[in-house]
């Protein structure tokens, strides 16, 4: 019987796990192979306090992991299959199923994150892995001095369609709106990129190719009849995030987009249910933000243990 | 010196190269090449799942690293666009290739699917 088990091996998750395996708890981590943290395809985060000179994504979170390990987390690679409230003993306990094996925890923090949504266009899926990608640190140097599309307008596609100008010889950034959503500084430097260039009001109604991706058809969100076709040897899709809380249906109160609903303290509708990181509904979904809610979970966690058993471990060390 | 690297029944990946792949393809009945790179996160997330693999289906499935950073002309000739990717060789004979990474559970039900 485990006191937590926290479900995701993302920023949140792992501070979770930093705090609850220093505090004492017996705890366990599952981390998806299948579904690795969106922050380890990022390729630099400059906003992450104490790295001035900026970090990638997989070297940030294989520190995180290493932090976690050096006090104790187990950590097991899997992914969920169920997870359900049972009693054992007349206690109230959570379930954990995964392809592996099963556990039992008294508390179960979610750090599950999102995913990146797709397009659900014609050629998307049939081109994944043969000029559709969703992460330019993996793809972008497929495509030197080729001509790349990018869907989206917020800090990640813009974000990457500045990585991608390493590679490729244009990048055009397709945006349903007339402006981008981005932070100032990423916008003042997509501007002032020359191979950076931009299709405003536009969304990409079809991916086509042949044994790869050639081009994409544009529509224009303001005149039905104005569409065209623009080459491309690649389009590299972030159009948002869709919460990874499929398997949570049910168990917690969520909003309408499927993001769970916790209180300051991390707790959900449901006892003994935490949730931390991207996955809930909050304002601003960065690392940073998700390393605090993270701590919070596992804090939050503790206590509902200590109450559990009626006795504190000898005090949580924050 | 090729042939000391293409030892029978080994237990963890090999490392090929764009010279060497087609010798690897003939050698072996049924070889799984990981086409990676230092650059790709979720590449390293597949380096310790395959070596695992490697381990304990010795002798039936051959698998195989290819950096596409040092050996661009076999991943040319394989149209690979995303990584990592796995391309599947079943008698010398390309059968199939699973991008992206997964659960070492998931990944060798897809290798073993192409083994037939």
């Amino acid at each position: 019987m485990y006191d937590a088990i926290i479900i995701g091996g993302g920023p949140g998750g792992l501070t979770a796990g930093i705090y609850a395996s220093r505090a004492n708890m017996k705890v366990l981590l599952i981390r998806s192979a299948f579904k690795p943290s969106l922050i380890t395809t990022t390729d630099l985060i400059e906003n992450y306090p104490g790295f001035p000179e900026g970090i990638g994504g997989f070297e940030l979170v294989e520190r995180f992991t290493q932090q976690a390990l050096r006090f104790g987390l187990e950590i097991v690679d899997d992914d969920l299959s169920s997870l359900t409230a049972t009693v054992i003993d007349g206690h109230e306990v959570w379930q954990v199923k995964v392809p592996s094996g099963e556990f039992q925890a008294l508390s179960v923090i979610i750090s599950t994150g999102t995913e990146y949504a797709h397009l659900n266009v014609p050629g998307e899926a049939e081109f994944i892995g043969r000029g559709v990608s969703y992460c330019a640190t993996c793809d972008g140097p497929f495509y030197r001095g080729g001509s790349l599309v990018v869907v989206g307008g917020g800090d990640t596609a813009i974000q990457e369609a500045l990585y991608l100008t390493n590679f490729a010889a244009k990048v055009t950034v397709v945006h349903r709106r007339d402006r981008l959503r981005a932070t100032a500084v990423l916008q003042d430097r997509a501007f002032a990129n020359e191979k950076i260039a931009f299709a405003w009001n536009s969304v990409v109604e079809e991916i086509m190719g042949d044994s790869a991706v050639k081009a994409v058809r544009l529509g224009d969100v303001s005149d039905p009849l104005a569409g065209r076709t623009l080459d491309a040897d690649g389009v590299f899709i972030f159009t948002g995030n869709v919460p990874n809380t499929e398997p949570f249906k049910g168990l917690v109160d969520m909003d309408q987009a499927g993001y769970i609903t916790v209180d300051a303290q991390m707790k959900t509708s449901a006892q003994g249910l935490f949730a931390c990181g991207d996955c809930t509904r909050k304002l601003l979904r960065q690392v940073v933000t998700a390393c605090g809610d993270g701590a919070t979970a596992a804090f939050a966690a503790y206590e509902y243990i200590s109450e559990l058993k009626g006795t504190s471990y000898g005090g949580f060390k924050a | 010196m090729a042939d000391e690297k293409f030892v029978k029944d080994p237990d963890h990946p090999i490392t090929l190269t764009d010279q060497d792949m087609d010798q690897a393809v003939t050698t072996y009945p049924f070889l799984v090449v990981d086409c990676w790179a230092e650059w790709c996160g979720p590449c390293k997330m597949l380096g310790p799942i395959l070596e695992n693999l490697a381990k304990k289906h010795s002798g039936a499935i051959v698998f195989a690293k290819l950096d596409v950073d040092k050996n661009p002309d076999t991943a040319k000739k394989f149209g690979i666009r995303s990584i990592p990717n796995l391309l599947v060789f079943k008698n010398g004979q390309k059968v199939g290739d699973i991008v992206g990474a997964m659960p070492e559970a998931k990944l060798i039900e897809r290798i073993n699917a192409l083994k037939g």
